[in-house]
């Protein structure tokens, strides 16, 4: 898949796949006030991944990147129904979210939600099966 | 819990043991085991006789009470009847089989039916709960298939024994239709408070259809014309359950029936005649067929069918004589029926055969069983002979055949046909028995003409036969030894009041009911004589034309029939089911438009379209119907790609910028997923020329389901101002109770997280789903 000459998407890629995690990640985290959200942050992440994987081909990219993307979706999922188990401990019904502020010293105020804890749980499961499907589709497709 | 109780359900518990005592079946025959529970019932229920005639015995145990269904338990004389005979002739039933049966058969299995199905009729007979009767009812269907099929490995014993579950089961859930029409009409499901409501069940007017479906129960299980076509396929069975299900006591289960209801309908036209029809229709034909029979338990079968046919039509007469009758007979019936069948199983055990044309002169080696036949026959005949209890029970038919006319104006119609019914029906059942006696024990034949050499019986297979014969005689000498105590008391629950139950052990001569029994006798005689003549007769009247090849193409055609509608639907093809699916959308959905739905479209509140949507709208329209004209897949994806896009484009310009974003990606991901695959795929074929109906056909489906959804949603936007909208709620408190300014991302993780979270779950499922896929087919590529 990937050529010997692949010089110029390979450098870009360098700068780009980083932009785009960045960015991704801006998404997630101002989903609760902006535009964005753990689903659309996931998807940019694994758009990221994606790209890495495409210019550097799949077995340099997975030496580079040893992470098992399976993991993601019971780690994601896990994570999201935690949350909802977690509001039991303050006698609340389940998924009940709460937010507060506080001062960070160099940000200044930041406010801080349990609702962002469950948006990981969405970013981390939409990138594990993305990652997941592409991956094991991308495999296969070698193989043959 | 009263004693009655107890002795319905004893079997039934002793049921459970039949299978440990057929361990020492090689030492002592579990017969014996056996025995001793029906003739202790049968002194029960002989010690409650005197009492129940008084005063019936009623018992109530708590079931289910609050569907009003409780095994409640009514005794009065004509249930008492039919205990004593299921519990009588049950235990020389099971005397006989204790030397008809070898030990080698699997006698547990045998005896544990048996039981059951003693029970199921004794429960028959004495409950008074209509549900609890019901459910009896059909385990005696149960357990008589069971033993119908009890030598299964024989293919006509399968097949007799799921020809008689059919039926009897199709008559029994017939009657529990009538039950829960007569429990809702009456407002209880006790029969006898119900029976008191004779107007509120005649004037209703469901009432003629819980009748007729009440009588197909009742002809159902008593082998009336046309249901009897079981009965003769049921022979299949081994002799003593032949004796005892199949002339004593099961196809006695819907005379049982008819007698019990008939207080409440005699009353009815429609009652008499459908009885009192099919009764005499019965009696003729099972008579007219009994003659051709070749078989000696075939020709008892069709006996049977004609004897049940009857009492039937007795019963359909309706007059105290006719009752009287009707009871006698049945108490006749079971005493020479039962004996004629085991006096069969005799010759078949003793001879190796049952072909009544491979039998001739038995008389000298079997001199006891042809005595015992020829006393059963002759009272199953009717013979003009008054030391036979047969021959009384047909006078009593005769009288009250002739006496018909002075009832209603109905009957006053019909009632001069109904002695020439009478008269047929009796000189076939004179023929068939002489037939019966004569073929069978005269003439000379040799003994190594026979399978097996033929000699008497062992003493004990005769006890059975010789009480019954005894009982045939002495009841034919002194009828009213039982008259009083047992023959009145059941009339009378008949009728439901006084009954005058003298039965006249001699007439005298000269008047017209002995005068109808010279007459067919005489005629017996001549038809039995001449009865190769009758080899015409049988091939125009049944001819082709049976019972038995109607059932089986009913059958047959039903297989056949949904067989065929199976495969003209079940193609295997998706575009076919998910035609179907789409007519029957566009078929409901336009109905209910139709219908229900004024087609009014609102526009007084629609917004103005700008330019920008229009050219989006374009976009998004020509792409989508590019598609159907392109045959190239990946060119198809990247079509499909833009309409994708151009979705994206709208959620801009409605202003849902989280939606755009996701689509935007969504879109993406999907069309370069579909590249991956499809690169893999042969060249899309240019579709095959279809046939032009079905293209057409295809094309109108698609402008439908289109059209539908789209009037669908138009229409439905008028409603959208009726009810106030949530979305208000959402946009004041997302930032105050969520803490969020994005609305949409707040309901998504907040107010409505747990969609989300299974959502997310779905996501999982897909990618674990897709992983499997490949690793799998991987693996089963190895293999």
């Amino acid at each position: 898949m990937n050529g010997l000459n692949d010089l110029i998407l390979q450098t870009t890629t360098k700068v780009t796949a980083f932009l785009i995690l960045s960015f991704s990640l801006y998404l997630f985290i101002a989903g609760h006030n902006a535009t964005g959200g753990g689903f659309v942050g996931g998807l940019m992440t694994s758009a990221a991944l994606v790209l890495l994987f495409v210019s550097y081909g799949y077995e340099r990219a997975s030496e580079v990147l040893p992470v098992d993307f399976k993991l993601f979706i019971p780690a994601g999922l896990l994570i999201a129904v935690l949350t909802g188990v977690g509001s039991f401990v303050f006698d609340q019904p389940f998924l009940s979210h709460t937010y507060g502020y506080i001062d960070l010293p160099f940000f200044g105020e930041y406010e801080w939600a349990t609702a962002l804890l469950f948006d990981l749980g969405v970013y981390l499961t939409v990138v594990g099966v993305t990652m997941t499907i592409i991956l094991s589709i991308a495999e296969d497709d070698e193989k043959n | 819990m009263h004693l009655l109780h107890v002795a319905i359900v004893l079997p039934l518990m002793y049921a459970l043991f039949a299978g440990l005592f057929a361990r020492w079946k090689r030492t002592i025959h579990t017969g014996w085991f056996i025995l001793p529970l029906p003739a202790l019932l049968f002194i029960y229920f002989i010690s409650i006789l005197p009492g129940v005639s008084q005063a019936p015995l009623f018992a109530s145990l708590h079931w289910i009470p609050s569907l009003n269904i409780n095994f409640d338990v009514y005794a009065d004389g004509l249930a008492l009847l039919f205990s004593l005979l299921i519990t009588g002739i049950g235990s020389l039933v099971i005397l006989y089989s204790i030397f008809y049966l070898h030990t080698s058969e699997k006698l547990g299995h045998f005896y544990t039916y048996l039981l059951i199905f003693m029970s199921a009729m004794l429960g028959i007979v004495l409950s008074d709960n209509l549900f609890v009767l019901y459910t009896f009812w059909e385990l005696t269907s149960i357990s008589s298939f069971l033993l119908i099929g009890f030598w299964n490995h024989r293919d006509k014993a399968r097949y007799g024994a799921q020809k008689s579950l059919l039926i009897t089961v199709a008559g029994g859930l017939s009657m529990l239709g009538a039950f829960f029409m007569l429990s809702h009409v009456t407002g209880t499901s006790s029969i006898r408070t119900l029976l008191l409501q004779t107007e509120t069940i005649l004037e209703h007017p469901l009432f003629p259809v819980m009748l007729i479906l009440i009588l197909f129960g009742a002809f159902a299980k008593s082998a009336q014309f046309p249901f009897h076509i079981w009965l003769p396929d049921a022979m299949e069975a081994p002799t003593p359950v032949s004796a005892y299900l199949h002339s004593a006591t099961m196809v006695k289960a819907g005379l049982y029936l008819v007698a019990r209801f008939s207080m409440a309908f005699t009353p009815s036209d429609l009652f008499f005649i459908l009885v009192t029809g099919v009764g005499l229709l019965t009696l003729c034909w099972g008579s007219y067929l009994a003659l051709k029979q070749t078989d000696l338990k075939a020709i008892l079968a069709y006996s049977t069918i004609s004897q049940l046919g009857m009492i039937m039509a007795m019963l359909g007469f309706g007059s105290s004589t006719a009752i009287l009758g009707a009871v006698f007979h049945i108490f006749n019936h079971a005493t020479f029926k039962g004996s004629l069948f085991m006096v069969a199983g005799i010759i078949d055990h003793e001879t190796g055969t049952r072909d009544i044309r491979r039998l001739r002169g038995l008389l000298t080696f079997m001199p006891i069983t042809a005595t015992l036949t020829l006393i059963a026959t002759f009272s199953m005949a009717g013979v003009p002979m008054p030391i036979l209890n047969g021959f009384l029970s047909k006078e009593m038919f005769f009288t009250a055949a002739t006496e018909l006319a002075k009832e209603g104006s109905l009957q006053a119609a019909v009632a001069p046909y109904v002695p020439i019914f009478a008269v047929f029906g009796s000189i076939f059942t004179f023929a068939y028995s002489m037939f019966l006696f004569f073929r069978p024990f005269t003439g000379s034949k040799d003994e190594a003409d026979f399978p097996n050499k033929p000699h008497e019986a062992p003493a004990g297979m005769l006890i059975s036969p010789s009480i019954l014969v005894a009982l045939v005689i002495v009841i034919g000498l002194f009828p009213n030894l039982i008259a009083g105590v047992l023959l009145a008391p059941a009339t009378e629950s008949i009728l439901g009041g006084k009954a005058v139950t003298d039965i006249y052990f001699w007439h005298g001569f000269f008047n017209l009911p002995f005068l109808l029994s010279c007459l067919v006798a005489t005629a017996g005689i001549l038809v039995y004589f001449f009865r190769k003549r009758l080899d015409g007769m049988y091939r125009i009247l049944p001819g082709k034309a049976s019972g038995n090849r109607l059932f089986d193409g009913l059958v047959y055609s039903l297989e056949a029939g949904s067989s065929r509608v199976n495969g003209r639907i079940m193609t295997g093809s998706l575009t076919d089911y998910f035609q179907i699916i789409l007519v029957f959308f566009v078929g409901v959905v336009g109905y209910t438009i139709v219908e229900k739905m004024p087609l009014d479209f609102m526009s007084s509140q629609l917004a103005s379209v700008e330019w920008y949507e229009w050219l989006i709208l374009l976009v998004i329209g020509l792409s989508a119907i590019v598609t159907l004209f392109i045959h190239h897949r990946i060119a198809l994806i990247l079509v499909i790609g833009v309409t994708g896009y151009g979705v994206a484009l709208l959620f801009v310009m409605f202003r849902a910028p989280d939606l755009a974003l996701t689509q935007l990606v969504i879109e993406t991901v999907t069309v370069a997923l579909f590249l991956l695959c499809f690169a893999h795929m042969p060249r899309l074929e240019k579709p095959g020329k279809k046939a032009p109906i079905r293209k057409i056909l295809q094309i109108v489906l698609s402008v439908g389901v289109g059209v539908i959804v789209a009037v669908t949603g138009i229409s439905s936007f008028r409603f959208g101002d009726q009810f106030e909208k949530i979305s208000a709620y959402f946009l004041e408190t997302s930032y105050t109770l969520g803490g969020g300014k994005n609305v949409v991302n707040t309901i998504l993780v907040d107010m409505r997280g747990l969609d989300t979270m299974l959502e997310i779950a779905v996501l999982g499922l897909a990618a674990i789903g897709i992983y499997v896929m490949i690793k799998v087919r991987d693996r089963e590529e190895l293999k």
